[in-house]
């Protein structure tokens, strides 16, 4: 009788190539991830991007300042009160405009509340990525408070559009010191909730231990900020070596790890979403009182000259080029987003994991796709 | 190192350096075939030791297509600002970076995908954004009849 036999290890030698996007679950919206593998081993990660491209770079061009920073809410929708702030920022430091304390101290307060809800997004749909949906339901359940509370005060949840060049849009809502100390004090109970349900999973520990390793060197090269350089050691927190606002009047820590895998840049992470909630501690009982916004010319001409502002997103560093040739719209305007650097180490970090591993590490990077394309 | 000390130490490495204290950073203007060798030496210098390229921008100045790249010393806190232009917009050409500092491979595809400007050496120069059917929208001879708003 004739033998057939059949030779499985050619297939499990030979590399092959999936697309993982551009609508995949954990990508976080339209990424395309085309994933070189020989088994289950990454062999490469090529990202490919531009599906929601805009041009805002192009757009900020042919528009005015006041209205640069609607688009820069569309960039990073997590972080969208700081990259508004961002820019009004780089036009006050371009005018040479007095800001009053009061408006310092509520930008800090909001972005501060920000970066509380990013986190708790991320900290929802991390937990999800890696099988636990409950995480999901809780991240949300208390992003919701703190949404409301910016609803109360700015009138839109999300892209808040709170800030305009020299202050403040409208003055807060009465409620609003009330509320964010009662949301504050929910929080302190309800956080330690979040490190039983997923930071001492055991599950979740074999996932994330020694995922994507990225060494401090790396980091710095590549450019990594935000909490995800910092899980590295890499000291790169905007807040500390060029404070804006009321960053220079508070004390915080700087949340450094040096181990640098996927479980450390989530433990950044909740470590910083603590000190946010000292930061804001340290400032809602003294809101200088004071003008909301400082009056400006009707139409915004920056002097000519080039101007550069940095400030600290949820996610990394943003930094805000702009090239003005004194007209009221810039000559150029380019926007470092923290995201689009952060995606190029994908490549480097998940080579030699699995690929469910690929898919912690991707969520431990905390990428939002608007923010890359821009 | 201060600005002053800087400025003095960019001087020493190449005395024909047009230095700028600009309004935030001090700035160097450099012509394209001189910017790898002053990158290389202001990354591995003890003294300089400029790691954190942290922004890269090309810009169309009309005339001439550049490059600015912002670098900054996560050892001593210093940052510095190079520019350098070409005035060939056919066919420009600049040194990549990407081998100093490694955020410059993504960085160089976007100035390559909006620009059109090509950097040699650079290990992966592929169209980020757009396929290759588009224009280069960043320059300011770019015309979009449908979609951009023009003043």
């Amino acid at each position: 009788m004739e033998e057939k036999v059949i030779n499985i290890t050619t297939d499990e030698q030979q590399e092959y190539v999936i697309n993982m996007g551009p609508q995949h679950p954990s990508t976080h919206g339209v990424l395309r991830l085309v994933v070189s593998l020989k088994g289950e081993i990454v062999k490469s990660v090529q990202p490919h991007i531009g599906y929601i491209h805009r041009g805002i770079e192009k757009m900020c061009e042919s528009i005015t300042y006041p209205q640069i920073i609607h688009l820069t809410d569309r960039m990073d929708y997590l972080s969208a009160h700081i990259n508004n702030e961002a820019v009004c920022l780089t036009v006050e430091k371009a005018l040479e405009v007095e800001i009053p304390d009061r408006i310092k101290v509520i930008r800090t307060i909001m972005s501060e509340l920000t970066r509380i809800q990013s986190h708790q997004l991320w900290w929802a749909s991390f937990g999800m990525d890696l099988g636990g949906l409950t995480c999901f339901f809780y991240g949300l359940r208390d992003r919701e408070k703190i949404l409301d509370i910016f609803e109360e005060t700015c009138g839109s949840r999300m892209i808040v559009s709170y800030n305009c060049p020299g202050g403040l849009m409208y003055d807060i809502h009465p409620n609003f010191q009330k509320r964010v100390k009662e949301f504050i004090k929910y929080f302190r109970k309800i956080l330690p909730e979040y490190d039983q349900l997923l930071s001492g999973n055991v599950i979740f520990h074999e996932r994330s231990k020694g995922i994507g390793k990225l060494t401090l060197e790396d980091a710095v090269s590549y450019g990594i900020t935000g909490p995800s350089g910092r899980a590295s050691g890499f000291s790169c927190d905007v807040r500390k070596h060029e404070p804006y606002s009321a960053y220079d009047k508070i004390k915080f820590k700087e949340i450094l790890f040096t181990e640098g895998d996927t479980y450390h840049r989530y433990i950044a992470r909740i470590d910083e979403i603590w000190e946010s909630m000292n930061i804001i501690e340290q400032l809602i009982d003294n809101i200088p009182e004071g003008p909301y916004a400082v009056k400006m010319k009707p139409v915004i001409k920056l002097p000519e000259g080039e101007y550069y502002q940095r400030v600290e997103t949820a996610r990394g560093e943003l930094g805000v080029f702009i090239i003005s040739d004194g007209n009221k719209s810039p000559y150029r305007v380019k926007f470092r987003s923290p995201n689009f650097v952060n995606l190029s180490v994908l490549n480097h970090i998940a080579k030699g994991f699995k690929i469910a591993d690929l898919v912690a590490i991707g969520g431990s990077l905390d990428l939002v796709i608007p923010d890359i394309d821009r | 190192m201060d600005k002053i000390q800087l400025r003095e130490f960019i001087k020493s490495i190449n005395p024909d350096l047009e230095i700028k204290e600009g309004k935030q950073y001090i700035e160097v203007s450099i012509p394209p075939s001189k910017l790898y060798i002053l990158a290389k030496e202001l990354r591995e210098k003890e003294e300089t030791q400029f790691d954190f390229l942290f922004c890269l921008s090309g810009v169309d100045y009309g005339q001439d297509l550049g490059v600015v790249y912002h670098l900054r010393s996560t050892k001593f806190d210093h940052v510095v600002v190079l520019k350098t232009r070409t005035t060939d917009r056919e066919h420009p050409q600049l040194d990549s970076v990407a081998d100093i500092w490694k955020t410059a491979d993504f960085h160089e595809r976007e100035v390559f995908d909006l620009l059109g400007i090509k950097f040699t050496n650079h290990p992966d120069l592929r169209r980020l954004f757009l396929d290759s059917s588009w224009g280069f929208p960043l320059r300011k001879d770019y015309v979009d009849d449908i979609n951009i708003v023009t003043k």
